[in-house]
């Protein structure tokens, strides 16, 4: 039997298991999800930075710091607004797509849902109080309506991740002859397992927010703008991110420690283990499994167990070990989980240089290729965190609650139709995303060509957009002058 | 009072907000839509821009609340409705997603060709949403929506009541949006606004009045145990909603704006208390009681819990935020000219605005 036959063969078997629908309404969630988790990180991470800034341009009494804040409010305003749209779509989602698990298991993990949408609740409100109310609220007592948006940011993470760690973890309930008793919703609220995945989403959200925002700062100071304006506004979130990135390894191991026990699919999987080793096992970079071999794999002896099990004669459980029905796609979940280890090294390796040779008294934003860097780490940013989020959702499969609900019990009885749905999701989200890359870029490009506020262009010219001798950011315009000279 | 009613009005309290609240923001949409070109309809979209940017978002989490609360306080009626009206329900959530992210591009926008393309979007989005949701609440009131789930996907909300329910549904929110942007207007001393918006909303008022008391006609029919409900149970609050509606379109007349927004809201909030009255206790009409379709008694204890936390924390920030929103300082039209100084100063020297 040659390649192709067995090939068609596994496409049949797939056909056979898996409804029509089910695969659409995964790549619909997996789009969804993947498109509103990056501004779900604006959304929980950005009010601190913003904070951090306004907090600065009062206490030194910094024109520059509180434009900044300003403006990243108004940043934050376009981002929130598509965050929350794309955030209810989810909402819908969950019903439309997945009605299986929600008629169950609905009042199991429904809970923590309803505490992060009080706190998402309050985002909305302190939001909306804090971008009106500049110039119309006593400045302390302004500054002071960033905090809500702060930490509602972690109780709306922590509730989020709650019902994920339950999918991963399920706690709170039992069956019995098929019919589910015992529901004790506080324990998916208070799940121990919650809490390290939750860190690891939070300190997530502030890699990606603060990576992002320096490297929009760090490509303005490639194109040679120097001011003020431009290292304090790469500064304050590289700060940020720095902090985040130095934790986030420590943080994603801890939270991996027992994945062997909850889920050892998960682990063999992340670690391409086909067979169980004899005695340690090697750590597997790179590599595909072929036909039930590694192929193409760098193996450093040893090294696997250490890090998965924490031991140097215990070998990683294989999925030889597991039914091969509960086997999760393994190429996919290895690839994503070590591009997303990968990528948070080099995040945390260029921070680490930094700092390093700025003690050494050398500053690397005077470095090109240091800043070339930095402006993609953005990008690498929500690369890592999406990789992290493929790895653990894949690596669930074929389960939406491990060991209990099977993906296609779940899914809606949908045709294959419902492609279609998806190709129109497709064109719809990529039309909010060049919309508000469109609006963005030319709410910075104003702004650096001196408009102090943005008028909306079907609305009477705003007096202070006549007198074109107030201008933010004094600074730009000395830069501005000596780049017409 | 029973644990589930408990939770089944807390729910139903978060659609009525949002019929309420949210429903103003949508019906500015309507507004929008109908302001006329972009000279004329300016001044009409530069204070819907004012009266909802800040609101919009918070309003809209109502949405969220009561799914939140539907698929955990009655799990298995939220499922019967998904895979049941995933049509409407698509095509609403096509509309919210629409309206947000193009409000928000709007308000940002460069230049008139941009801001006319997203502003097309944001109002077209602005009056399908509500449509959509309405035939949802339609098709639920009217007993469509089997409790297996599943239910046909296209004569389960094409049909009379459903059809009815989503154009009360546009009239509505353009009556509440056209009430409060003629006050606010009114306030903002821009009196050409405030005449042309108060003869909208005399005009909306009276249209959306008599297409409600229309629908009573084919629901007799259509929807007999909604029917039913409405003319007993629920007759008090329909004749309290048609008292509102009747003393705003006087008010509106006699250009008393302020109060009219009171007498607005109370005729939408009892069109919809009189819809949640007149299906009790049903969850999905002569299919599921509240009763029969409310999940573990812990998790609905755990809802109240939530409830109680919002309505102890968030109510009161909610209206802080509204608060804020009707008060002089944020409703000034803008800087007066000749002010060359730069707007941190105001914050330094720790002034409000001179």
């Amino acid at each position: 039997m040659d390649a192709t036959q067995l090939l068609a063969q596994a496409a049949d078997a797939v056909a056979a298991a898996d409804p029509a629908g089910l695969m659409p309404a995964r790549q619909q969630m997996a789009l969804s999800l993947g498109w509103h988790i990056i501004l779900a990180c604006f959304g929980v991470a950005f009010p601190a930075i913003i904070f951090a800034m306004h907090l600065r341009g009062l206490l030194k009494k910094d024109p520059v710091s509180l434009d900044l804040a300003k403006r990243w409010g108004k940043v934050s305003a376009v981002l929130f607004a598509i965050g929350a749209v794309s955030g209810t779509v989810l909402s819908f989602e969950m019903g439309l797509l997945w009605p299986g698990l929600m008629g169950t298991y609905g009042d199991v993990l429904g809970l923590p849902f309803a505490f992060e949408g009080l706190a998402f609740f309050l985002e909305a409100i302190f939001l909306g109080i804090y971008l009106y109310g500049w110039g119309r609220m006593p400045p302390r007592l302004h500054l002071m309506m960033v905090v809500p948006m702060a930490i509602t940011g972690i109780i709306g993470t922590y509730c989020v991740i709650a019902v994920n760690a339950w999918m991963n973890h399920p706690v709170g309930f039992d069956v019995i002859d098929g019919a589910i008793t015992n529901i004790e919703p506080w324990a998916v609220l208070f799940n121990t397992h919650t809490f390290m995945q939750f860190a690891h989403m939070w300190v997530a959200a502030y890699m990606v927010a603060g990576f992002s925002i320096a490297a929009v700062y760090a490509a303005g100071m490639l194109k040679g703008r120097r001011d003020r304006h431009h290292r304090l506004g790469f500064m304050v979130p590289f700060a940020f991110a720095t902090v985040a990135a130095l934790a986030q390894p420590f943080v994603g191991h801890l939270l991996g420690e027992g994945l062997d026990e909850r889920q050892p699919s998960k682990l063999a999987a992340f670690e391409l283990a086909a067979t169980t080793d004899e005695g340690a096992s090697p750590l597997r970079i790179g590599g595909v499994l072929i036909d039930g071999e590694v192929k193409g794999a760098l193996e450093i002896p040893y090294l696997g167990s250490m890090i998965a099990l924490g031991s140097l004669t215990e070998p990683v459980p294989g999925l030889d070990q597991i039914p091969e029905e509960d086997h999760p796609p393994v190429n996919f979940t290895h690839l994503a989980f070590q591009a997303m280890i990968g990528l948070g090294l080099l995040l945390m390796g260029a921070v680490v240089l930094y700092w390093f040779l700025r003690w050494r008294k050398r500053d690397l934003l005077h470095n090109r290729w240091f800043l070339r860097f930095m402006a993609t780490t953005g990008v690498l940013a929500v690369a890592a965190m999406e990789a992290g989020w493929i790895a653990t959702e894949v690596g669930r499969q074929p389960w939406i609650v491990f060991g209990v609900m099977r993906t296609t019990e779940a899914a809606a009885d949908h045709s294959a139709g419902l492609w279609g749905v998806y190709g129109a999701s497709v064109l719809l989200y990529g039309a909010m995303t060049v919309g508000a890359a469109v609006v963005l870029r030319s709410m910075a490009r104003r702004w650096r060509e001196g408009a102090a506020d943005l008028p909306s262009p079907y609305g009477p010219r705003s007096p202070l957009a006549d007198a074109a001798t107030v201008r933010e950011c004094g600074d730009e315009r000395d830069h501005a002058k000596e780049a017409a000279r | 009072m029973s644990l589930e009613f408990a939770v089944a009005a807390a729910l139903f309290a978060g659609v009525l907000c949002y019929a309420v609240l949210g429903g103003a923001d949508f019906g500015s949409g309507f507004h929008d839509l109908t302001a006329g070109g972009s000279r004329r309809g300016a001044p009409l979209r530069t204070l819907i821009d004012h009266s909802i940017g800040p609101v919009w978002e918070a309003n809209h989490v109502w949405l969220i609340y009561v799914l939140v609360m539907w698929w955990t306080g009655f799990p298995k009626s939220f499922a019967a409705t998904m895979t049941t009206l995933h049509v409407p329900l698509v095509l609403a959530l096509v509309g919210i997603v629409l309206r947000g992210a193009s409000f928000a591009f709007r308000k940002y926008s460069e230049t008139l060709a941009q801001a006319k393309l997203f502003g097309i979007v944001f109002a077209t989005s602005s009056v399908l949403a509500p449509f959509f949701l309405g035939t949802i609440a339609g098709s639920l009131a009217s007993g469509r929506v089997p409790a297996a789930g599943n239910g046909d996907p296209w004569s389960s909300w094409l049909a009379p009541t459903p059809l009815f329910t989503g154009a009360i549904s546009v009239g509505t929110c353009a009556f509440l949006a056209g009430v409060f942007l003629t006050a606010d207007a009114a306030r903002r001393g821009q009196d050409a606004l405030a005449a042309e918006l108060r003869i909208r909303s005399l005009i909306v008022g009276a249209v959306t009045g008599a297409v409600v008391f229309a629908a009573l006609i084919p629901i007799e029919r259509d929807a007999p145990t909604l029917w039913e409900g409405l003319m007993s149970r629920a007759a008090p609050v329909m004749a309290l909603s048609a008292l509102g509606g009747i003393a705003t379109l006087v008010l509106l007349w006699r250009r008393r704006f302020g109060f009219a927004r009171v007498t607005a809201v109370t005729a939408v909030a009892a069109v919809m208390a009189g819809w949640g009255l007149g299906q009790y206790p049903w969850v999905l009409v002569d299919q599921v009681t509240v009763h029969e379709g409310a999940g573990a008694s812990a998790t609905l204890q755990g809802l109240l819990v939530a409830v109680a936390i919002a309505a102890l924390v968030v109510v009161p920030a909610l209206g802080y935020l509204l608060y804020l929103t009707q008060s002089p300082q944020w409703n000034e039209a803008g800087v007066p000219a000749g002010r060359a100084a730069h707007w941190s100063r105001r914050i330094e020297s720790g002034r409000r605005r001179p």
